[in-house]
């Protein structure tokens, strides 16, 4: 039990966040109306994801230094619910442009990188499972894994930057800084982050030991 | 310090005379290339079915870099695949990885100039030629040529480990090479428009910090790679 103080935790919080989240008072503003609720849905899937793939290269370097095959599966697992996150934070944004953009898709570099970054984490499952040797696949998928975060990380964070975009807190338009003027967003949101992000570490944690069960089983097979 | 420092300079420049000789010796890879370019170039030509100084320059950019991206992945996924297994041993007694990935990153850097320039001009003498400011836009082949040699180098020693490793070298190599290949057709777009050169500094500079966060992550990992 007081191991397991944390996922209670995470619960507590995703409780807050979805009820709270959903009849608590926004700001009345035109075009957002009630859309600017996904900010507890749709932003912290991004924070989830980054800091989630950041476990992922954690656990890849940790592997190349010492190679061990627990460390190889959580960075694939971690590297499976980044990419959960990632899809679930692209349609959450797709259903929110469409209300608020007019479009699913409206060709957005925000929208653009997100979407290229997902296909690096797909190009990286495609080269797991290109290798039939378990410590080869380890160690070079972890080497990929790190290669494509530092190739993420310009994507994600300078060339949005660089361009004009629709999408909040982008080329002059306003982020949530500039709605929220009692603070009553940021009540929601940061706990909503915590919450989704630690939802993802329970996931990696239940599934990774799955993993390492069924390794035992082949093992004694 | 300065010993080790000397010592993988020396490395890397013997490895690139190897790579260079062979090159000459063989004339495999870059004739091959040679022919890919202009055949590619001349599809195109023959498909658009137009004649000279009828394309859109937005349409004459972004078919100029395409062709150039795959020219560029087919020729750097040889890197590490034309090695026989016996040369890659010999190699792993003598020298250091990181001498390796030095040499292959600038031998490749090379071959993509001399292909990249080769490309452009006989695609401007195609499909006619409606660039400005010509010095700018060598400058983004020249910085294109680099980029593309940094990242497909290393993408192709990870390709070179695998099975299908032709297929993988496209499917792991696109989605990393996107944000240098959107830099460079906006810098070349500027170029092509005669645009003033402050207005391409950005574009160069995150090219270039692009360049040297991927030089150093190779030359950090490459060496795990080599083991194998």
């Amino acid at each position: 039990m007081k191991k397991n103080w944390w996922k209670i935790l995470t619960v507590l919080l995703l409780v807050f966040t979805v009820v709270v989240g959903m009849l608590s008072d926004v700001p009345r503003l035109a075009i957002l109306n009630e859309t600017i609720r996904n900010l507890y849905f749709h932003v912290p899937m991004w924070f989830g994801m980054i800091l989630i793939l950041l476990v992922s290269v954690v656990y890849s370097i940790k592997y190349l230094r010492k190679p061990s095959i627990k460390n190889d599966i959580i960075a694939h697992e971690a590297a499976k619910v980044g990419i959960l996150f990632g899809v679930l934070g692209i349609v959450t944004g797709m259903e929110w442009a469409k209300f608020t953009w007019g479009e699913y898709w409206s060709n957005d570099p925000k929208q653009n990188g997100a979407a290229i970054g997902l296909l690096i984490y797909f190009a990286y499952l495609v080269l797991r499972s290109s290798f039939a040797e378990q410590q080869q696949r380890a160690r070079i998928s972890a080497v990929y894994n790190i290669f494509a975060f530092a190739a993420l990380i310009p994507l994600l964070f300078i060339l949005p930057r660089l361009t004009d975009s629709l999408h909040p807190g982008n080329g002059g338009n306003p982020g949530f800084n500039a709605y929220d003027l009692d603070s009553s967003l940021r009540m929601v949101f940061y706990p909503a982050v915590l919450g989704w992000t630690l939802l993802g570490v329970w996931i990696i944690n239940v599934k990774s030991r799955l993993e390492l069960l069924r390794q035992r089983i082949y093992e004694n097979v | 310090m300065r010993k080790i420092t000397k010592v993988l300079f020396k490395e890397v420049i013997y490895l690139m005379q190897k790579d260079f000789l062979l090159e000459w010796r063989q004339k495999y890879a870059f004739n091959g290339m040679l022919l890919y370019v202009s055949s590619t170039v001349f599809v195109c030509y023959l498909s658009f079915g137009l004649r000279s100084n009828a394309l859109q320059v937005p349409v004459w950019n972004a078919l100029f870099w395409i062709i150039l991206l795959f020219t560029s992945v087919n020729a750097i996924a040889k890197s590490f695949m034309q090695e026989n297994r016996g040369r890659l041993l010999y190699f792993y007694s003598i020298v250091s990885p990181q001498g390796i990935i030095l040499a292959k990153i600038l031998y490749n850097a090379c071959l993509m100039l001399v292909l990249a320039l080769l490309c452009f001009g006989f695609y401007a003498f195609v499909l006619g030629n409606p660039v400005e400011d010509i010095p700018m836009f060598l400058l983004s082949i020249l910085l294109g040529a680099i980029g593309f040699s940094t990242s497909l180098t290393m993408i192709s020693g990870i390709a070179s480990k695998a099975a299908n490793s032709s297929t993988l070298m496209a499917v792991l190599s696109f989605p990393v090479i996107v944000p240098m290949l959107l830099m460079l057709i906006k810098m070349s777009k500027n170029a092509m428009d005669g645009l003033e050169r402050s207005a391409s500094l950005d574009e160069l500079l995150t090219l270039l910090a692009i360049n040297m966060i991927v030089v150093t992550v190779s030359y950090i990992l490459f060496p795990y790679l080599w083991r194998s």
